[in-house]
């Protein structure tokens, strides 16, 4: 569908609050499994992120190279993962749904036809981590001619002139990392100086939705709920692992996270 | 065919973009690593042509690091295999037992100069965290050294050495618990430190300025080569150089002044462990450790796992400047299994003084094979890049002794 990316952060602002998304990983622990976690949290979703694992992530926390490991091991493959999009996207159409990795399972796939694959299985964005600007144009290109959002991250030692070209190269949304860590890892800087450095993404383009990700947990995310959307990603991964452990249905209480969450942010 | 400039070091063969050949190489990075890197490219292109960084680089490689390293003509091996001349660049003897020595000194300097207080580096055989932990205690840095499990068990003499000279040895005990897992948790410290810490990329890997940063440190081992080859033909003979390759600085290090050379006149052989050899089994290029390069994949495109018994060469992925090298038909590339290096390191520890460890035993055991085939007026060099003691405990499990 779409814009279906553009009208979710739209239905969060008519609502006065940030769009929350999730991030886990697909095939985590097993195939049906991440499916039916992604099915029940996403009636308090706005728009959901779903990782592609790959064995050498070099921006991840433990937490999110936990779940990858996992999924890995119960043998999810990039079609899997196509088809598990597809089976999302037919019962929730009007869901966004980002994929999330790294360029090597892009690179190995070959382009053109991951991106005919996206299309096809309803895949709205795509964050490539490691693909970064301006070495990532001729693949944003590509995206936006096929009607898939790009989605361009800013981090916290980007500088003004960089940010400015990211903008200007932007699509629908962009990604702010929070501080400087690998994903999950406590936040490093306080909320006044993660809202000044969003405050000057927006102030280039007030008209693009930017989201803040990378150290949000039940703890920080009422703190931040003036930005258009909040990722949650490591602390939900985490809440697997834990129910895993505990030999608890990770279904119900990653569940139970994501509206504890979302009642945080309303 | 890609082809290669003349009179361009290697290092700088690339496009805006950081590839080599429009396939290898680029950075395949964090956006929060963007800056650090780009800062860091931009203080490496500004010290390699400021002469007092070049005085004190020389300084240090001379009166710490020892100064030039042997070579010298094996009689004994030469006889015994009657075929070509086989002379050893003996590296091994350089303070810090191996070429990583310059790699790591270049870089302790290199964050002294950036202001940074922190460094960190991966290591597989322990060589370069040695040489790392050491040059960080000599100009009074905070060092860690992240290595996998399997290599701190099995590279105990050069853990020891990281720890006594005041370095952290951070334990990877993800994926195989080798240098592949080191590399990527070195890489997610960087991405979480960058802002105080000064990542020293153990190989010629990497993005684009960490290749540059190794392939231009060890590029003293060739400058020396070069020097003595003269010294003793009165000219360069026709050569093969023959070295093993892990992510190759060495061999990078070994060649760099040779490359302009006729592949006729001076032959580049690269010797690879047998079953992580993306360059001598038509690997598939990949992106790893934040460069396209060959590296061993499955299908699906996961980084595969490598098995060799030297922990040195224990990795995927190869640099992107021995993709460069291939694709071009300088180099070429072949391999050793971990017999072979050990029937070298027997025949030439038999024959000759010197103690190489399994690393260059595999450009050894290349040596040998070709050596016989080869006429009395051809010259083979052997880079000896590493010291064997570290793998003793190896050698005498898998030989039942070590030479004295």
């Amino acid at each position: 569908m779409k814009n279906s990316i553009n009208n979710a952060f739209k239905v969060a602002k008519k609502e006065n609050r940030p769009a929350l998304i999730s991030y886990t990983v697909c095939g985590d622990n097993t195939k049906d499994k991440s499916l039916q976690i992604l099915n029940s949290i996403s009636r308090d979703l706005d728009i959901a992120e779903w990782g592609i694992p790959h064995n050498c992530p070099t921006a991840d926390g433990k937490d999110i190279q936990n779940s990858s490991y996992r999924a890995l091991q119960n043998g999810i493959r990039l079609n899997d993962i196509f088809k598990l999009v597809k089976r999302f996207k037919k019962t929730k159409p009007s869901k966004p749904i980002i994929l999330m990795g790294y360029y090597q399972m892009i690179f190995n796939y070959g382009e053109k036809k991951f991106i005919q694959k996206c299309k096809v299985s309803g895949v709205d964005g795509l964050i490539v981590v490691d693909l970064s600007f301006p070495d990532n144009k001729n693949f944003a290109k590509l995206c936006k001619k096929n009607s898939i959002c790009f989605v361009q991250l800013i981090a916290p030692t980007t500088t003004v002139k960089r940010m400015k070209e990211i903008i200007k190269n932007s699509h629908e949304m962009i990604y702010m990392i929070s501080t400087i860590s690998t994903t999950g890892s406590a936040l490093k800087y306080s909320i006044k100086r993660i809202i000044k450095n969003y405050n000057a993404i927006k102030k280039i383009k007030p008209s693009k939705n930017v989201v803040i990700g990378f150290g949000i947990t039940e703890k920080t995310i009422s703190n931040l709920k003036s930005a258009d959307g909040l990722v949650v990603g490591s602390a939900i991964c985490r809440e697997i692992t834990r129910s895993l452990k505990d030999r608890q249905n990770p279904v119900t209480n990653v569940s139970k996270i994501v509206r504890k969450l979302k009642n945080k942010i309303i | 065919m890609i082809k290669l400039k003349k009179k361009t070091p290697i290092i700088d063969q690339h496009d805006k973009f950081g590839f080599y050949g429009n396939k290898f190489g680029g950075n395949y990075c964090a956006e929060t690593m963007r800056k650090p890197i780009e800062d860091l490219s931009k203080l490496f292109e500004k010290l390699r042509k400021d002469r007092k960084f070049l005085k004190k680089r020389d300084h240090y490689f001379k009166h710490y690091l020892g100064g030039e390293t042997p070579f010298f003509k094996l009689e004994n091996l030469t006889r015994y295999l009657g075929g070509a001349q086989i002379w050893c660049k003996d590296v091994s003897a350089i303070n810090g037992d191996a070429h990583k020595a310059y790699h790591a000194t270049v870089n302790a300097l290199i964050c002294k100069e950036s202001g940074k207080r922190y460094i960190a580096g991966d290591t597989g055989a322990g060589m370069f965290g040695k040489n790392l932990a050491m040059a960080a205690k000599k100009m009074n840095l905070k060092c860690k050294i992240f290595m996998g499990t399997k290599d701190i068990s099995r590279q105990a003499p050069n853990v020891k050495f990281m720890r006594d000279a005041g370095a952290e040895v951070v334990p990877v005990n993800s994926g195989s618990k080798t240098l592949v897992d080191a590399v990527s948790e070195c890489m997610r410290h960087y991405v979480s430190n960058c802002d105080n810490t000064h990542l020293a990329v153990g190989s010629a890997i990497g993005c684009n300025i960490f290749l540059k940063i190794c392939a231009w440190s060890t590029s003293q081992i060739s400058r020396e080569l070069k020097k003595q080859l003269i010294l003793e033909f009165g000219e360069i003979p026709k050569l093969k150089l023959i070295n093993v390759i892990g992510g190759g600085s060495s061999a990078l290090g070994f060649w760099n002044e040779f490359i302009d050379y006729d592949k006729k006149h001076v032959e580049l052989i690269g010797v690879e462990a047998k079953y992580a050899a993306p360059l001598s089994t038509n690997a598939k290029v990949a992106i790893l450790h934040g460069a396209a390069q060959y590296c061993l994949t499955d299908k699906e495109g996961q980084i595969a796992e490598t098995r060799s018994l030297s922990a040195g060469l224990d990795y995927p992925g190869s640099s992107p400047l021995h993709g460069l090298l291939k694709d071009s038909g300088r180099a070429r590339y072949t391999n050793a299994s971990d017999k072979d290096a050990l029937a070298a390191f027997k025949l030439i520890t038999k024959l000759e003084d010197i103690r190489p460890s399994l690393e260059p035993a595999h450009a050894w055991s290349e040596c040998i094979r070709l050596a016989p085939k080869l006429k009395k007026s051809d010259v083979l060099v052997v880079n000896n890049c590493g010291k064997g003691y570290k793998d003793k405990k190896i050698y005498i499990e898998e030989l039942g002794y070590y030479p004295k």
